[in-house]
């Protein structure tokens, strides 16, 4: 029974970790898109 | 372009729920001595599986971006490509090269993938020209640490109820593993920390060294006695057909997701870039002014 603790704890670790990745990714896309209209708007 | 992302967005979340759904289903048998927990390996081997292709993209994108210099360089790699592809396709069917292989590995299977050392050459060279080329490398380091990351989380995760220890130190593929995913995650502080002219280069020189690992991470669990469990694919193994269903199934499901992830991570890598050269335009009109502005009180001053 212990063992499902286990199995689950692997399951949500990778959900989790591809979550913080794919976050990181939006985080930056968002802060890359605000720069570039900054970068427009100076031309 | 804009409309197949979303789209393959959502066939790729039905397909991973597919894949999540025989993983933990009744319709995949338990295994008699590990019980529920051996299903970690639907996520432990694919992910593994997928950080090992990341980074031979890599390796390969790598070459091209180091040969990529000189056109005379260029030609020359090509043609050690085509060879070391043919030589080694005919190799793995000689006697002597074939009692090299590892019992249980067909030499067929390492045929395929000496093949696909030239095929992906050329393939990648001809998707990604010129400076193309290195945002696909750092974009397949970077996806490729994430998955390198889960295959170290999850691996101690099932070795604790199944060994009853977390980690064996001095296990080769453990070791082998940890030191894979330390040398790209040097990779990308030396890409995100180094502004040298040279970065490019020199990120391209770790990466084709680094990669080397992968083969030694690979067939470490032939060649060496390890606490890791022994090749059940392609190593003489026997696993119950509706295991590697789940186990294919859930590989092309990570496959599709880190397609996305990596188109996603490569259009950042390409927008970061055209800010970064649209601010270096800024100051070089800047600069022009400035010197323009200057100009007759120099001369004036003659």
């Amino acid at each position: 029974m212990n063992a499902i603790k286990f199995l689950f704890a692997a399951y949500i670790a990778t959900w989790v970790i591809h979550g913080a990745y794919l976050a990181s990714l939006v985080r930056r896309f968002s802060r890359l898109r605000r720069e570039l209209k900054e970068v427009q708007k100076g031309k | 372009m804009k409309r197949l992302f979303p789209i393959l967005s959502v066939l790729t979340a039905i397909f991973l729920a597919y894949a999540l759904h025989l993983a933990l289903g009744k319709g995949t048998p338990t295994d008699a001595q590990q019980g529920d927990v051996y299903r970690i390996i639907y996520y432990h081997v694919p992910s593994a599986w997928t950080a090992f292709l990341l980074f031979f993209i890599n390796f390969i994108a790598s070459i091209q971006y180091l040969a990529s210099g000189k056109p005379s360089t260029k030609i020359a790699v090509q043609w050690i490509v085509l060879v070391v592809g043919v030589a080694g396709v005919i190799a793995c069917f000689l006697p002597a090269v074939q009692r090299l292989i590892p019992a249980g590995m067909r030499p067929s299977a390492v045929a395929t993938t000496v093949l696909l050392i030239p095929v992906f050459y050329f393939v990648i060279g001809w998707l990604f020209p010129g400076e193309r080329l290195d945002v696909l490398a750092v974009t397949t380091a970077e996806v490729g640490v994430v998955f390198c990351t889960i295959v170290l989380v999850t691996g101690p995760i099932w070795a604790r109820p199944v060994w009853g220890i977390w980690w064996a130190p001095g296990d080769i593929r453990l070791t082998s593993t940890l030191v894979l995913w330390l040398i790209y995650v040097s990779y990308l502080v030396l890409r995100r920390f180094s502004n040298s002219a040279q970065t490019q280069m020199l990120a391209a020189a770790l990466a084709a060294f680094g990669a080397l690992d992968v083969p030694l991470v690979y067939f470490s669990i032939w060649f060496f006695r390890t606490q890791h469990p022994q090749p059940v694919i392609g190593g003489g193994g026997s696993m119950d057909p509706r295991m590697l269903h789940v186990l294919v199934v859930s590989w092309m499901a990570f496959l599709c997701f880190a397609f996305l992830v990596c188109w996603s991570r490569f259009r950042l890598e390409l927008l970061q870039r055209e800010i970064e050269e649209a601010h270096a335009m800024e100051s070089l009109a800047g600069a022009g002014v400035a010197t323009k502005a200057s100009l007759p009180l120099g001369r004036s001053s003659r």
